[in-house]
C-alpha cells in the first residue's frame, strides 16, 4: 500500500464507484428537498442499523472467498433466535443479548454447512453462496412456516398463524424496539446518535483490526492471496476458509438482530431476502472490490449508498413526476453497482494473469539471452 | 468415498443417472401413483403437466448453447426474456391481433435479442471464468432498468397501459384477443379430460430439432469443442470468442422466443419484477434433466422440463389431498436450488478452469 506519487488518473480509476455516487447524491439532494437535519438523522440511524451487518462481509473477502452472499444464512439464524426470544417474552436489552446468544448455534451450524459446500466449489464461491442463500431460504421456510408450532413448541398465539402452526408474516419486536439505540442516545443538531450501537460497532471494528494480526488472520490473508502457496506453507486451507465463513455467518446473525431491533418489527419471510444484496451493494459503493475491502469502505459505503436510497424516490418524482421511477432507480443502482464491481474484478484478474504470462515469457527470453 | 467403489452394476447405473435425479424421478412417480387414491383427477393432472411443459420447454432449451460453449449456466436469461417482452408489447402496441401478433412479436423481438445478446456476449468474453455470477447480475440490472422503461416508454394501447394515468404499462397484461393460446390451439387433441396442446409441442420440437441439427454442423461441433477444451479449440484454429458470442446470442434469442411461448400458454404478459425469478427454474430444470455445468443435450432439456414441471404441478394438489397442507412452494425452492448446488459442487466440473 505504498503511495509513491499521487496520480490523479489512477486515483479516479480506482475510486470510480464512490466518485460516481458522490455525483449522483449531489445532484439528487437538492432535488429531493429534504432538510439537512432530517438527512443527518436518517443517515445516522441507518449507519447504526446496517454497519454491523456489512462488517460481517469483510472476513470472507480477506480469505479470498469473494462477496459472501451466504451472509443471508446468518440473517436467518438471527431471525430464528428473535422468534424464540419474542416467544419467551424477554424484553429490552436482555432480550437482544439473549437473541444473540441463541443465534450462535444456528449461525455456526449454517456457517459450517455453507463453508463445507463452498470448499467443494472452489473458484466459484460467489455464485455458489448465492444459490445457497436461496436453498437455505427454502429450508428456513420449511422450519418456520411448518415446523414451528407443530414440532417446535411456540407458546404465544400472537406470533403464530391462526391455523395453529407456522409463524405470522410479521413478528412484532415492539418490546425491544430500539432499546439498544435508545440506551445511551444523545441528540446533536436534532439527530439522535445511538452511542451504545456505535460503541458496539467500534468494538467490532477494533476486533477486526486485531483479528487481522492474529495467526488465523494472517493465515486467512495467505489463503486469500494464493491457496496453493498457503497449502505449501502448511496452512490447512479448507479449515481456514471454513472458519472465515463461520465467523462471517455469526457476525451476520448479530448484525441482523441489531438491524431488526432498530426496525422494531420483522417480516418473517422477507426481511432477509434482500439484505445480502443491499449490504454487498453498500460495501461496493464504499470503494471495496471483490478481493479488497476495508473498514473505511464500510463507513463510506453506508453513508453514500443510503444517502442515495433516501433521496432517490423524491428526486425521481421531481424529475419524472412518478415516484415509482425513483424506487426502481435505486434498485437498479444496487444491482448495477454489484455488476460493475464483479466485472471490474474479473477483468483485473484476467489482466493480471495475462501480465504474469507476459512477464514469464520475458524472463524466459532474458534467460535464453543470458545463455547465449 | 470408498464405499462407492462396489462393482455393482446397479450402483453404476445410479451413479451415471445421478442420485438427486433418481430421487426426484422417484418422487414424481410416487405422486403419479398416489394421485388416483387421493381423489385427484389424473387426466387433469397430466394435462397440466404437459401444458406447463409446453410453456417452459423453450426457455430451458435456451440454456443449451451457452452450456455447450463453456459459458456455464445462463443465469442471464432475463436479458433474453426482456427482448421477448419488448417484442410482445411493441407488437400489441402496433395493433396486431390474433395469432399474427405472435409472429410479429417474435419478429420484433429478434433484433432486440441480437443487440442485447451481442452486448452480453462481448461482456462475457471479457470475463471468462466468472460468467455465472456476472450473468446473474447483468440479468438483474437489465430487469431493473426495464422496470423504469416500462413506465417511461411511450405506450398508448388502452389494453396495456394503466387506465387512470393513460401511460405506463400494467404489471400484467391479458393476451385475450392477441396471441392467447396461439400455438396451443393449433391441432389441439382432446381425449376426455386429457388435452394436448399439440401446436406448442410441435413448435418446441421444431426448435429442439433445429438445435440438435445445429450442434451437428461444423459450427456446432466447434462450439462443443470450445466448451470442453478452449485451449485445444484455439490450437485447432477455432475463433473461441466468436463461437462463444454466437452461443450467447442464440441463448438470448431462444429466451426471447421462449417467453413468448410461455405467455401464449399462460395467457398473460408479466412485466416489471416478473423476469427476476424466471432464470432459476429454467436452470434447475435442465440440471434435473441430467445436464452438468458444461454438458447438456436436448434429452436433458426434455426430461428435465418434464420432471421439474411435473413436480411443480403435482405437489400442490396431491400433497394438499394427502396432508391438507400446501408445502409445494417450499418443496419447489428446496428441490430446484438444491439441484443447482449439487451441479455447482461436483468435483469433475471444477477442473474445467
Amino acid at each position: 500500500m505504498k503511495k509513491n506519487s499521487f496520480n490523479l488518473g489512477e486515483f479516479l480509476k480506482n475510486n470510480s464507484v464512490p466518485i460516481m455516487f458522490i455525483v449522483i447524491c449531489s445532484i439528487c439532494i437538492p432535488l429531493a428537498g429534504y432538510s439537512p437535519a432530517y438527512l443527518l438523522n436518517e443517515i445516522v440511524t441507518r449507519m447504526g442499523r446496517n454497519i454491523f451487518l456489512i462488517l460481517s462481509l469483510l472476513i470472507p473477502i480477506m480469505a479470498g472467498m469473494g462477496l459472501n452472499f451466504g451472509m443471508t444464512l446468518g440473517a436467518m439464524a438471527g431471525e430464528i433466535a428473535l422468534i424464540f426470544v419474542a416467544d419467551l417474552q424477554i424484553w429490552g436489552i436482555p432480550g437482544i443479548v439473549l437473541a444473540m446468544i441463541i443465534s450462535i448455534p444456528f449461525s455456526v451450524m449454517l456457517g459450517l454447512l455453507c463453508g463445507k459446500i463452498l470448499n467443494m466449489a472452489k473458484g466459484r464461491e460467489m455464485v455458489t453462496s448465492y444459490i445457497i442463500s436461496y436453498f437455505i431460504n427454502g429450508v428456513y421456510q420449511l422450519v418456520v412456516l411448518y415446523m414451528m408450532g407443530a414440532l417446535i413448541p411456540i407458546a404465544h398465539s400472537t406470533i403464530k398463524l391462526p391455523r395453529g402452526y407456522g409463524i405470522r408474516n410479521t413478528v412484532s419486536l415492539l418490546s425491544m424496539r430500539q432499546s439498544l439505540d435508545n440506551a445511551l442516545a444523545i441528540r446533536v443538531f436534532g439527530a439522535k446518535i445511538p452511542l451504545l450501537t456505535f460503541a458496539i460497532i467500534a468494538l467490532m471494528c477494533l476486533g477486526i483490526i486485531w483479528f487481522r494480526r492474529t495467526k488465523l488472520g494472517q493465515d486467512m490473508r495467505a489463503v486469500g492471496q494464493d491457496m496453493e502457496v498457503a497449502r505449501d506453507a502448511g496452512i490447512n486451507v479448507e479449515r481456514t476458509r471454513l472458519i472465515s465463513i463461520v465467523i462471517s455467518t455469526v457476525l451476520a446473525g448479530f448484525g441482523m438482530i441489531i438491524y431488526l431491533q432498530n426496525m422494531g418489527n420483522m417480516s418473517t419471510y422477507s426481511s432477509h431476502t434482500q439484505i445480502g444484496m443491499f449490504c454487498i451493494a453498500a460495501l461496493l459503493v464504499g470503494g471495496a472490490s471483490v478481493d479488497k475491502a476495508s473498514i473505511g469502505n464500510v463507513f463510506l459505503g453506508v453513508i453514500l449508498f443510503h444517502l442515495m436510497f433516501i433521496v432517490a424516490p423524491n428526486a425521481g418524482a421531481k424529475i419524472t413526476g412518478d415516484s415509482m421511477i425513483g424506487e426502481y432507480f435505486r434498485v437498479f443502482v444496487s444491482y448495477g453497482v454489484i455488476t460493475l464491481a464483479l466485472v471490474m474484478y474479473e477483468v483485473k484478474k484476467r489482466r493480471a494473469k495475462a501480465g504474469m504470462g507476459r512477464q514469464l515469457a520475458a524472463e524466459q527470453q532474458m534467460e535464453g539471452k543470458n545463455e547465449d | 468415498m470408498s464405499e462407492v467403489k462396489t462393482k455393482n452394476k446397479f450402483a453404476d447405473m445410479i451413479r451415471s443417472f445421478g442420485l438427486p435425479r433418481l430421487i426426484i424421478a422417484g418422487f414424481l412417480l410416487l405422486l403419479f401413483i398416489a394421485a388416483p387414491f387421493t381423489g385427484v383427477n389424473l387426466g387433469t393432472q397430466i394435462t397440466n403437466t404437459i401444458n406447463r411443459f409446453s410453456w417452459n420447454a423453450v426457455l430451458v432449451l435456451a440454456m443449451v448453447p451457452m452450456v455447450h460453449s463453456g459459458c456455464g449456466l445462463n443465469f442471464g436469461l432475463p436479458l433474453g426474456i426482456i427482448s421477448g417482452l419488448l417484442g410482445a408489447t411493441i407488437s400489441m402496441e402496433m395493433g396486431f391481433s390474433g395469432p399474427v401478433s405472435f409472429i410479429m412479436a417474435a419478429l420484433i423481438a429478434t433484433p432486440f435479442a441480437l443487440i442485447f445478446g451481442s452486448g452480453y456476449g462481448t461482456l462475457l468474453n471479457k470475463i471468462k471464468g466468472g460468467e455465472m455470477m456476472i450473468a446473474t447480475y447483468v440479468g438483474f440490472s437489465a430487469v431493473s432498468v426495464m422496470c423504469i422503461m416500462w413506465l417511461l416508454l411511450p405506450y398508448h394501447s388502452p389494453n396495456m397501459v394503466w387506465g387512470m394515468a393513460g401511460k405506463g404499462l400494467r404489471t400484467t397484461i391479458s393476451l385475450e384477443g392477441y396471441y392467447d393460446k396461439a400455438l396451443a390451439n393449433f391441432l389441439q387433441i382432446r381425449l376426455g379430460s386429457l388435452v394436448i396442446p399439440t401446436g406448442s409441442l410441435l413448435f418446441f420440437a421444431l426448435l429442439a430439432f433445429l438445435m440438435w441439427a445445429f450442434l451437428h454442423t461444423k459450427t456446432g461441433t466447434a462450439m462443443t469443442a470450445v466448451g470442453s477444451n478452449p485451449t485445444f479449440a484455439r490450437a485447432a484454429g477455432i475463433n473461441v470468442d466468436k463461437i462463444r458470442m454466437l452461443s450467447v446470442v442464440m441463448s438470448t434469442w431462444l429466451a426471447a422466443i421462449g417467453i413468448l411461448v410461455y405467455e401464449q400458454g399462460f395467457g398473460f404478459v408479466q412485466l416489471y419484477n416478473a423476469p427476476f425469478t424466471m432464470a432459476l427454474p429454467a436452470v434447475s430444470a435442465i440440471l434435473i434433466g441430467g445436464a452438468t455445468v458444461n454438458k447438456a443435450s436436448i434429452t436433458n432439456v426434455i426430461i428435465g422440463t418434464f420432471l421439474f414441471q411435473g413436480i411443480v404441478t403435482m405437489t400442490p394438489t396431491v400433497m394438499n389431498a394427502i396432508i391438507r397442507m400446501d408445502m409445494s412452494e417450499v418443496i419447489r425452492i428446496i428441490v430446484s436450488n438444491g439441484m443447482i448446488l449439487y451441479a455447482l459442487t461436483r468435483k469433475s466440473e471444477v477442473t474445467k478452469r
